[in-house]
């Protein structure tokens, strides 16, 4: 299904350069991330990042862009424009991430503050959601969210690839 | 999913023949998984060594299933590759399952 994807790099035609910064738009839906962070991989394979640095990218934009899937918009009933916007680049102090959807705004007007979920010690009790923004919050720099207009955006960084010189 | 199911040892143990459990196959795994536990009373060995990835989804997805199990049978797991070993430790849960370095090992009862 790779149509489902859109993938624009505006260095793409340049071999010199690496392809950042890179946007990549997708209709709302879990597959689709799956994709996405397919995509995600690919754009960064030029910076040759350990599989652990990989990971806590993987991770961080999957819990960020399921929960788009799920809560901003609707996925039992989803609209022909449930679209998310994901765009990459790679600076001096890491790599920027901006994602935009046009869903449900955060409830409250903004992100939940992640507590680490509870253990509790009798089986039944334990939890089996919850960890998503724990994750994103202790992996990542930076989490910033806005609400403008119809749009919400969601910056963070993540403290991986660093040019020292730069 | 793509899973292997036989009995060992007096275990049900279920391999995984997939690289990710995430927010696309979470429903589908834990269906898959109260598939495989059906009719046996054996405690179940998780073979996780083909998974590469496991976002939360995937995680509260095993959880669900050992609170399915209980309190009569019980989920091992085996076999972690580090980057799923790394988000059972991140979240903590890594203390409330036994975790077994490899299927062998599950079997025969040696921790890590």
């Amino acid at each position: 299904m790779p149509e489902q994807v859109a993938m624009t790099s505006s260095t793409a035609l340049s071999p010199e350069t690496l392809p950042f910064p890179f946007d990549i738009r997708f209709k709302s839906s879990k597959p689709a991330v799956r994709e996405a962070l397919a995509g995600v991989r690919q754009a960064l394979a030029p910076l040759g990042l350990d599989m652990e640095e990989l990971q806590t990218v993987e991770l961080v934009l999957a819990e960020a862009l399921n929960n788009i899937v799920e809560h901003a918009y609707t996925e039992q009933e989803p609209e022909q424009d449930d679209l998310i916007t994901l765009r990459g680049d790679h600076r001096g102090d890491g790599l920027h991430f901006r994602i935009i959807d046009r869903g449900e705004a955060m409830p409250d007007g903004k992100p939940p503050l992640g507590h680490a979920q509870p253990i509790s010690p009798v089986i039944e009790d334990l939890p089996e959601g919850g960890f998503g923004w724990f994750l994103i919050r202790d992996l990542a720099k930076d989490v910033c969210y806005r609400r403008i207009g119809a749009e919400n955006l969601l910056d963070l960084r993540l403290a991986i690839a660093l040019d020292l010189q730069g | 999913m793509q899973v292997s199911v036989k009995t060992e040892a007096d275990f049900c143990v279920v391999g995984l023949r997939e690289q990710r459990i995430d927010a696309a196959v979470a429903l589908d795994f834990k269906e898959t998984m109260r598939q495989a536990a059906q009719g046996g009373g054996e405690n179940i060995i998780l073979d996780l060594s083909e998974v590469t990835f496991i976002d939360s989804s995937g995680l509260g997805a095993i959880v669900a299933t050992m609170k399915f199990l209980a309190p009569d049978r019980s989920l091992i797991l085996a076999g972690m590759t580090a980057p799923v070993d790394r988000v059972f430790k991140l979240t903590r849960m890594d203390s409330v399952f036994a975790i077994f370095p490899t299927l062998a090992a599950a079997l025969s009862g040696q921790h890590a």
